[in-house]
């Protein structure tokens, strides 16, 4: 048992879940085809997913915030993207691959941009006042996301808007008879990128060096004479801009989109900020794409339990490790 | 001897607290003579829906107020109620035994749901608990919306209540056979559902109010003041949550079981949707966390705002039509974003919310 348990560990001990789930998933589905096509789009969502949860799990680290109002950036990301795309119109269903890719740049930088400079006013305007106490915390977060709804739907109006995909990008690539969605690809590899970016800032760089010391012991950091205020604003601005960024992409998954669209993503978000551990980026990325597999094997295997099966995955995980997969911060 | 002693100091007036109890005696006799006082239908529906609110929201405040606990699952538990007795009525027909074995088939059901919560989360951080809350709660959403044979989906259902609630029952009768009128008020079966759910509301609310005040409410006060010390002294705190966690949960799946009898029917708008928790944490802040009484005054606020708060933006947005944008932000529609603005400077300024306020007036001198 014990010998188990070591090999395990050694081989990667919990990032197997997302492994043992797919392989799991092979069997019960049985068509190698289907299940290419389910894992290319849970990979995809996870990642999409991963883009909006490393913020708000970072800014929890940091800054021992939980920002409920996380989804309102998710919102205004992809309801940018979505204006960003439909003005530069035949830029993106032209035939030129480059001018697609600038349009799509132009839309998710859009995003990006507007989510850091509302997560600049948010961070000085809402939540500074409140550092250190967790209910008003809660509250004025959730009503500034009430009041960030209602501006997207005053702004946007209550219908669905399209959101015109880029020409490079909609079609599928076939090999063999599995068919696998040019978007879900892009999706995959900018989430990693993102991922690979964070890592490497985190671990390699002086700031990262700093936040991960500020996740550690924020006094600490504070007493050794670092500005610790500017970090978490820096740390609050790149939080939002990547939860924007992951409405964007979102946005372009869906092809139409809501005001709904943030509170729905944000179930997935904290499931999966619960599941990985909060304040971790490795936790995240897990979680999400443990969420991203699960949510596409079950739609497949049991549409009706599509959600549900996040819930009870999460609490399986709740009851085995209470602080998450990964966490970088003991509760 | 007694010539030594130092005179007591003059007593001093609380004049809030005088204010507030004043406040909520008027609203309490309001509710009570509503049906008189108020005869049209619509202002009925609003009595019956504040009797039930305040319910609800003071169950919510034993947890936010008293004990210091974030829950976001509140409506599923007011919601597990309702559609309990919405389900039982609509498949036994119309009957108390429909309404006791589904409401309490409800009950039940919210009251297992809030212990396994509880046990599973409230031993982490308060804002851990808030998002496993919010995690149920939208699962029990998207459930109800999706098991429609059971629930009616996104319609909901409609269903019949017992013959002493309907309009048409007689309750008394004068000389001819025709419905008794009192102060011109027909005595029918609308009066006999009013008065169902103010006096269940009121037996309910009073309970609370004896929680409030047992060594139980003490205890969860020190909690939330502060909780190491709390443990320290011996209580367990754990399981002190649990309890103020599941004694909430039950009372507000018993207010759904009244929302469920008033309104004839259920839906996720009416009692399950995540606007109904929004309303409940605007309604316990703005009347004041941790004094129950705020719960009635929060109440009776947001209501009364929800209806005149709109008519209000009507004029203001027809008043600046020609400007851009403004109209839009004067929507009658986005009256939620002004209230929302409200919270926001509320949490800020007044934590303590109207009744608490008032009364911390009178005990500072």
């Amino acid at each position: 048992m014990n010998a188990i348990s070591t090999t395990i560990s050694r081989l990667g001990g919990v990032t197997l879940l997302p492994v043992a789930l797919a392989a799991l998933a092979f069997v019960l589905i049985g068509q190698p085809s289907s299940w290419v096509t389910l894992t290319v789009a849970g990979l995809a969502m996870g990642m999409m997913i991963f883009l909006m949860a490393s913020g708000l799990s970072l800014i929890f680290g940091l800054m021992d915030v939980l920002n409920f109002g996380h989804s309102a950036f998710v919102s205004f990301g992809a309801f940018v993207a979505a204006s960003v795309l439909a003005a530069l119109g035949s830029w993106v269903t032209g035939g030129s691959a480059a001018l697609n890719a600038l349009a799509l740049l132009a839309a998710i930088g859009a995003a990006t941009a507007f989510g850091a400079v509302g997560g600049w006013f948010f961070e000085r305007v809402i939540v500074k006042p409140v550092y250190r106490d967790h209910l008003r915390q809660i509250l004025i977060t959730m009503g500034a996301l009430i009041v960030a709804e209602q501006l997207i739907l005053a702004v946007w109006g209550g219908a669905p808007v399209a959101v015109p995909r880029p020409a490079f990008l909609a079609g599928s690539i076939v090999i063999g008879d599995v068919a696998v969605e040019t978007y879900r690809i892009f999706a995959f590899a900018l989430g990693l990128g993102v991922y690979l970016v964070m890592h490497y800032a985190l671990n390699r760089t002086r700031i990262g060096l700093l936040i991960r010391a500020g996740v550690e012991n924020r006094e600490m950091v504070e007493a050794l004479g670092f500005r610790i205020d500017r970090l978490f604003v820096a740390v609050f601005m790149a939080g939002s801009a990547l939860a924007a960024m992951g409405g964007a992409m979102w946005a372009g998954y869906q092809g139409l989109i809501t005001p709904a669209i943030g509170p729905e993503m944000m179930i997935l978000v904290f499931i999966v900020v619960i599941i990985g551990g909060l304040g971790s980026i490795e936790g995240s990325l897990l979680g999400a794409i443990l969420v991203g597999l699960l949510a596409n094997y079950v739609a497949f295997l049991a549409p009706k339990l599509s959600l549900a099966s996040n819930m009870l995955l999460m609490m399986a995980i709740l009851l085995w490790r209470p602080y998450g997969l990964k966490p970088a911060i003991k509760g | 001897m007694t010539d030594d002693l130092p005179s007591a100091p003059p007593r001093s007036v609380p004049v809030g607290r005088l204010a507030v109890y004043a406040i909520v005696g008027l609203i309490g006799l309001a509710l009570t003579f509503a049906p008189f006082l108020f005869p049209d239908v619509r202002a009925q529906e609003v009595a019956a829906r504040i009797c039930i609110f305040v319910v609800l929201v003071a169950s919510y405040d034993l947890l936010i107020g008293y004990t210091g606990i974030v829950s976001f699952a509140h409506t599923m538990f007011f919601g597990l109620g309702a559609y309990g007795t919405a389900m039982a009525l609509k498949a036994m027909g119309p009957g108390f035994d429909a309404i006791l074995l589904g409401g309490g088939a409800g009950v039940l059901a919210a009251l297992v749901l809030a212990v396994l919560i509880g046990l599973l989360s409230l031993r982490v951080k308060a804002i851990f608990f808030a998002m496993v809350t919010l995690a149920a709660a939208s699962v029990m959403l998207v459930l109800a919306s999706q098991l429609s044979d059971l629930t009616g989906g996104e319609d909901g259902m409609t269903y019949e209540v017992p013959r002493l609630f309907s309009a048409a029952t007689k309750l008394l009768t004068d000389a001819d056979g025709k419905t008794l009128r009192l102060f011109g008020v027909a005595l029918n079966g609308k009066i006999a559902a009013y008065y169902f759910v103010f006096l269940s509301s009121l037996a309910l609310f009073v309970l609370m109010l004896r929680i409030v005040g047992s060594p139980l409410g003490t205890v969860l006060m020190a909690i939330r003041e502060n909780e190491m010390r709390a443990e320290a002294i011996g209580y367990r705190v754990v399981a002190y949550r649990t309890a103020i966690f599941c004694i909430a949960a039950v009372i507000a799946a018993l207010a759904g079981v009244l929302r469920a009898v008033w309104l004839k029917y259920v839906g996720p708008d009416v009692a399950l949707s995540f606007a109904i928790m929004i309303d409940i944490l605007l309604m316990v802040v703005i009347g004041g966390m941790g004094t129950m009484v705020g719960a009635v005054i929060g109440v009776v606020v947001m209501s009364l705002a929800q209806f005149y708060l709109k008519d209000l933006m009507e004029v203001g947005a027809a008043a600046t039509a020609d400007l851009p944008l403004l109209p839009d932000l004067l929507n009658p529609d986005r009256w939620l974003l002004w209230l929302g603005v409200l919270f926001i400077l509320l949490v800020y300024f007044f934590p303590a919310g109207v009744a608490g306020t008032l009364m911390g007036k009178g005990a500072r001198k």
